[in-house]
C-alpha cells in the first residue's frame, strides 16, 4: 500500500506526519536538505542513512529541539511549534539515540514524568491535595504501570533509572515516550547496543505499539531489522533524501548499496572508518577535488 | 609474596581487621579499654577547677568526662551485641564492628581533646591528673581492639584494600540491616518518640554547651556516634519504622521541636534556636530550586531581605517610609507577595540560561537588590528604605493580643521574648516542610527533578521547562519571604548588610546554599540539619569566626570530597554518587512518594 516513491502528495491524506522542504543549516554546514516525509496512520517507516546523514538532526527539527531553516511539519494536519514541549503535548513523543532517561529517578517516576501533558494538577492542588489531586495521581499510576507491564520493566518499577541494563533503559524510555499518549512514536536508533533477542523482542514490541494504532518513525543501523519492520523505508544521504520506497524497493536500490559501502571517488563518504582505510589513496587522488569537507560539497549525480 | 599472604589470610579468616588480630582477642581488649574507659571517667583528670566543667572529682564525671562516659558507654553497648549478648542484639542489626570502631574512635577523640585541652589551656602537662592519662590509655586500647576486630563487609578478594588508608575506610562500612520484625503498633510509636525525644535531648544538650571545649568535645562525639549508630543499621530501620507512621513521626518530630523552649531556662539559647530555624526555613525554600529543580541561585538572600523589608516597611516602625500598619497576617502575605513579585521579575529574564550562567546572574542580581536598598535613602533615590541605617525599632508583634516581646508563662514556664517568636517561627517551619513536600511530592516536583537531570529529555516529555522553572523560583522566592516577615521583628532591624553574599553572619547565599548541599539537597531534614550546624558551630566557637570563612571553605571541600550528597542523603542522590549496583531497591514496597527521613 505504501509503494509510491514520491514524497507526500497533500494534507488531510490520512497523514499523520507530513513534513515538507525540511532544512536545517548549521553555520555553512547543511545537516539535513529539503526533505520531504509522509507517516500515514498506523505506519511504520523506517529511515536509514550512513552515520551523519542528518537522520538524528531531521527528528530533532521535527520535535522543536532545533527550528529548522525552511520547511513545515505538519501533525495531522496541524503545523506543528518549534517548542519541543508543544510538539509533545500535539502527540508526539520520541527516544533519544543517547538514552536520556532521568538517571536518578525511579522507572516509574520515568514514566509518570511523560504523562506530564497528559495530567493537569498544578502547584495549587500538590499543596491542597484534594481528592482530585489523589484521583490524578492513582490513574497516573496506574497507567505507568500498565506501561511498564507492557514493555516488561513492571518488576523493576522502583529500581534507578541509571541501574537498568542497556536493553532495559532503551525499554523503559519507549515506556516514558509512550506515556503521553502520542499517535506518533519516533524511534532513533531503538536496538543500539542490544543482543539479537533483545532485538527481536524490540521488533514485536514495534509492532504492538502499532497495534495500538500508533504510528512509528524509526531510524536504524540494523537493515534486518529495519527491512523487517517497516512498511516504508526512506534513506537520508548527506541530508537529502536519496530513495524511499518499500523495504524490497530500498534494498535493491544501488545508490543505497554505494551510498552504504562507499564510492570515494564520487565523495559520498561513509563512516569514519571506511574514509581512513581510505585515506592514504584518497589523499592522491584528490589533492585538488572537494578535498576535506566532502559533505558540504555537492555531491554530483550520485 | 605480600599478596600471596593476603590472600591465604583472606582464606582463613575471611573477614579480617585493620589490626593483624585474632577477632577473640581483639574483642577482649576493646571490651576491657571500654570498660576501663568507662571507670576512668569517675577519675580526677585535672588537679585546678580551672578548666571548665570542673574535672577534678573523684566518684561524680563532670563536663567533657560525660561525653567520654557517653561514647565508652556506647562502645560497650555495642560490642556486647556484636558478641551476640541477648537482649542487645537489636543494637546492632547492620554492622556491629564498624559502629564499635566509629565509636571506639570518637571516644578516643573525645578524651583526648579533653585532656589535650586541658594541657593547653592550663599550660603544661603537669596539670593533667593520673585519671586522665589512665583515660587516653584506655581510650587507645579500645580503639587498637575495635580496630582488630573483623570487618563488617568481606572484602572483595579481586581487589583488596591496598593501604592501610583503604583498609581503614573498608572497615568502616557496614551491611544494610534486614527487615525490622513486626511490632504491635504502639510499640512502634514509642520507639519513635523515644527517638525524637533523644534527638530533642541531643540537640538541646549542644544548644546548651556553655563553653567551647564542650561543644567541640560534643561535636566530635556527635558527629562519630551519629554515623556508628547508621553502620549498626539503626538509623535505616528506624526510617522503616517512620516511613510506616508518617503522621506520627511528623507529629513527634513537631513535638519535640514544640517542646525546646520548655527546656531552656536562658532566652538566649532560646534565640539561638529561633535563629536556626529562620535560617532552616529560607534554606528549605532555596532547596525547591537548587535541590528540586537543579538551579543554582547564588542571590537567594535577597528574597529573604524582600520579606524583611517589606514587613519593616508596614510594622508601623516610626522609620519606615509609609507609616502603616498591617496585622501581622496581612504583613506575611504582603512579604510573601513581595517576594514572589521579585522572583518572577529576576526569574523570568534570567531563567532562559543553563548552569554557571544562572548562577553568575542570580549572583549580580543579588548585590542589585542590596545595593538598590542602600541607596533608596533619599539621596541618590526615592526615599523608601532608609539607605545604609536601614529600618531600626521594629516593634514586637503582637498576635490575637499576645505580646511576642513579653515574657508569658506557659505550663509553668517562663517563656521568654525568643521563645515566642521560636515557636511562632516553629508555626512557618510547619508551613514551609509541609509545602515542601507536598510541592516535591507530586506531577509539579517530579517535572522539576526531571528537568534537574535533564532539561532537554524534560522539555522532550512535554515539560515547559522554563514556566517550571520560573514556578520553582517563584515558590521558593514566596518561602524566603515569608521566613523574611518574622526575622525582621526577630532582628529588630533590618539593614542591606545583613543580606549580603556571603557575611559571617548565616543567613546569607552562600551559607544558604551551604546549608542545602551540606544538609542534602533535595531533602527536607538536610537543610534543617545543615542550617543548624552552620548557625551553631560559629556561635558556639568565638575563634571559629574569625576563620569561619576559611574553615567553611575548607569544611565545603572535604564535603565534596567524602560526602557528596550531603549528610542526608536523598535517595536518589546517594545512588548518584557512589556507585552501589543494585541495591537501591526497597525491600519492602514503599511505594513512589514515601521517602525515608522526616
Ligand atoms: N548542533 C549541531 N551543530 C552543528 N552540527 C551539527 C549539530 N547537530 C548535528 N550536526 C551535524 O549534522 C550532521 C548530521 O548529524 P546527525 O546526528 O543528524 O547524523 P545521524 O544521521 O543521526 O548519524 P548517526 O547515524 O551517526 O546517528 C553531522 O555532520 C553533524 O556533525
Ligand atoms: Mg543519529
Amino acid at each position: 500500500m505504501a509503494s509510491d516513491t514520491i514524497p507526500a502528495k497533500g494534507p488531510g491524506s490520512g497523514n499523520v506526519l507530513d513534513a515538507r522542504g525540511v532544512t536545517m543549516r548549521f553555520g555553512g554546514l547543511t545537516a539535513v536538505r529539503n526533505v520531504d516525509l509522509t507517516v500515514d496512520q498506523g505506519e511504520i517507516v523506517g529511515l536509514i542513512g550512513p552515520n551523519g546523514a542528518g537522520k538524528t538532526t531531521f527528528f530533532n527539527c521535527m520535535t522543536g529541539l532545533y527550528i529548522p531553516s525552511e520547511g513545515t511539519v505538519r501533525y495531522k494536519g496541524a503545523v506543528l511549534p518549534h517548542r519541543s514541549h508543544r510538539v509533545t503535548e500535539a502527540g508526539i513523543a520520541r527516544t533519544f539515540q543517547n538514552i536520556r532517561l532521568f538517571a536518578n529517578m525511579t522507572v516509574l517516576e520515568n514514566v509518570l514524568v511523560g504523562r506530564h501533558t497528559r495530567t493537569r494538577e498544578g502547584l495549587w492542588s500538590a499543596l491542597l491535595r484534594g481528592p482530585g489531586f489523589k484521583k490524578a495521581e492513582r490513574t497516573s499510576e496506574a497507567r505507568a504501570m500498565e506501561l511498564l507491564e507492557f514493555t516488561g520493566l513492571a518488576a523493576k518499577r522502583d529500581h534507578l533509572a541509571r541501574n537498568l541494563p542497556y536493553g532495559e533503559q532503551r525499554k523503559l524510555e519507549i515506556a516514558r515516550a509512550l506515556a503521553s499518549e502520542p499517535g506518533l512514536l519516533l524511534l532513533d536508533e531503538p536496538t543500539a547496543g542490544m543482543n539479537p533477542q533483545e532485538t527481536r523482542a524490540t521488533r514485536e514490541l514495534v509492532f504492538a505499539i502499532r497495534e495500538q494504532g500508533i504510528s512509528v518513525l524509526v531510524i536504524e543501523h540494523d537493515m534486518r531489522f529495519i527491512f523487517g519492520l517497516c512498511d516504508r523505508v526512506a534513506v537520508l544521504v548527506q541530508g537529502e533524501k536519496l530513495v524511499e520506497g518499500t523495504p524490497d524497493v530500498v534494498q535493491s536500490d544501488d545508490r543505497v548499496v554505494a551510498a552504504y559501502l562507499g564510492t570515494p571517488y564520487e565523495g559520498v563518504p561513509e563512516d569514519e572508518a571506511v574514509a581512513e582505510v581510505t585515506a592514504a589513496e584518497d589523499a592522491l587522488a584528490r589533492n585538488t577535488g572537494s578535498g576535506s569537507t566532502p559533505k558540504t560539497s555537492k555531491e554530483g549525480d550520485a | 609474596m605480600n599478596t600471596l599472604e593476603k590472600n591465604t589470610a583472606s582464606e582463613t579468616a575471611p573477614a579480617g581487621g585493620v589490626l593483624p588480630l585474632p577477632p577473640g582477642t581483639a574483642r577482649l581488649i576493646a571490651l576491657v579499654g571500654a570498660a576501663g574507659t568507662f571507670v576512668s571517667t569517675f577519675l580526677s583528670w585535672t588537679y585546678t577547677e580551672e578548666f571548665p566543667g570542673n574535672l577534678t572529682v573523684y566518684g561524680y564525671p563532670g563536663g567533657l568526662q560525660l561525653l567520654t562516659l557517653t561514647g565508652a558507654l556506647l562502645t560497650l553497648l555495642f560490642l556486647l551485641s556484636g558478641s551476640g549478648l541477648r537482649g542487645l542484639r537489636w543494637l546492632t542489626p547492620g554492622g556491629p564492628n564498624s559502629a564499635v570502631r566509629l565509636l571506639a574512635l570518637g571516644t578516643l577523640g573525645v578524651t583526648g581533646y579533653t585532656v589535650g585541652a586541658i594541657i593547653k589551656n592550663l599550660g603544661g602537662l603537669i596539670n593533667v591528673d593520673p585519671g586522665g592519662y589512665i583515660a587516653v590509655a584506655m581510650a587507645l586500647i579500645t580503639a587498637i581492639g575495635a580496630l582488630g576486630l573483623p570487618y563488617d563487609v568481606p572484602v572483595d578478594p579481586e581487589k583488596p584494600p591496598a593501604n592501610p588508608w583503604a583498609q581503614l575506610v573498608h572497615s568502616l562500612k557496614a551491611p544494610g540491616p534486614g527487615r525490622l520484625r513486626d511490632m504491635p503498633g504502639w510499640v512502634e510509636i514509642v520507639i519513635i518518640s523515644a527517638a525524637f525525644a533523644l534527638g530533642l535531648y541531643i540537640f538541646t544538650f549542644g544548644i546548651d554547651t556553655d563553653y567551647a571545649e564542650l561543644f567541640i568535645g560534643y561535636m566530635v562525639l556527635v558527629s562519630f556516634a551519629f554515623p556508628a549508630v547508621g553502620r549498626a543499621g539503626l538509623t535505616r530501620q528506624l526510617g522503616q519504622l517512620t516511613a510506616k507512621h508518617r503522621n506520627v513521626t511528623v507529629t513527634a518530630a513537631f513535638v519535640a521541636a514544640f517542646a525546646f523552649p520548655f527546656t531552656q531556662s536562658n532566652d538566649a539559647y532560646a534565640s539561638i534556636g529561633t535563629n536556626i530555624l529562620i535560617f532552616a526555613t529560607v534554606a528549605l525554600g532555596l532547596n525547591v530550586v537548587v535541590g528540586l529543580a537543579g538551579l543554582l541561585d547564588l542571590g537567594y538572600v535577597a528574597f529573604l531581605g524582600v520579606g524583611a523589608y517589606t514587613a519593616a516597611l508596614v510594622s508601623g516602625a516610626p522609620t519606615s517610609s509609609i507609616g502603616v500598619t498591617f496585622p501581622f497576617w496581612a504583613a506575611v502575605l504582603t512579604g510573601a507577595a513581595a517576594s514572589l513579585v521579585f522572583g518572577v521579575l529576576i526569574g523570568a529574564p534570567t531563567l532562559r540560561l543553563r548552569g554557571d550562567y544562572l548562577a553568575i546572574v542570580t549572583l549580580g542580581f543579588g548585590e542589585i537588590f542590596r545595593i538598590g536598598v542602600q541607596n533608596l535613602d533619599g539621596d541618590s533615590g526615592p526615599d523608601v528604605t532608609n539607605g545604609p541605617n536601614g529600618i531600626p525599632n521594629i516593634p514586637e508583634l503582637e498576635i490575637l493580643g499576645f505580646n511576642l516581646g513579653e515574657e508569658h508563662t506557659i505550663l509553668g514556664q517562663e517563656l521568654g521574648r525568643f521563645s515566642n517568636y521560636f515557636l511562632l517561627m516553629l508555626l512557618f517551619t510547619v508551613v514551609i516542610v509541609t509545602i515542601f513536600r507536598r510541592a516535591d511530592q507530586s506531577r509539579i516536583g517530579r517535572a522539576w527533578v526531571a528537568i534537574r537531570e535533564d532539561e532537554t529529555a524534560a522539555r522532550a516529555m512535554g515539560i515547559n521547562a522554563f514556566r517550571l522553572k520560573l514556578l520553582a523560583f517563584a515558590l521558593g522566592a514566596t518561602l524566603a519571604g515569608m521566613a523574611g516577615t518574622v526575622q525582621a521583628h526577630v532582628t529588630y532591624t533590618v539593614t542591606p548588610t545583613q543580606y549580603k553574599f556571603v557575611e559571617a553572619v548565616p543567613p546569607n547565599s552562600a551559607f544558604l546554599l551551604a546549608a542545602v548541599i551540606l544538609g542534602g539537597m533535595g531533602t527536607v531534614s538536610g537543610p534543617l540539619i545543615g542550617a543548624s550546624l552552620l548557625y551553631l558551630i560559629p556561635a558556639k566557637l568565638q575563634f571559629v569566626q574569625e576563620y569561619q570563612l576559611l574553615l567553611f571553605g575548607v569544611a565545603l571541600v572535604l564535603l565534596m570530597r567524602f560526602r557528596p550528597e550531603g549528610l542526608i542523603a536523598d535517595r536518589r542522590k546517594q545512588l548518584e554518587f557512589h556507585d552501589t549496583g543494585q541495591l537501591d531497591v526497597p525491600k519492602e514496597d514503599t511505594g513512589l512518594s514515601k521517602k525515608v527521613g522526616v
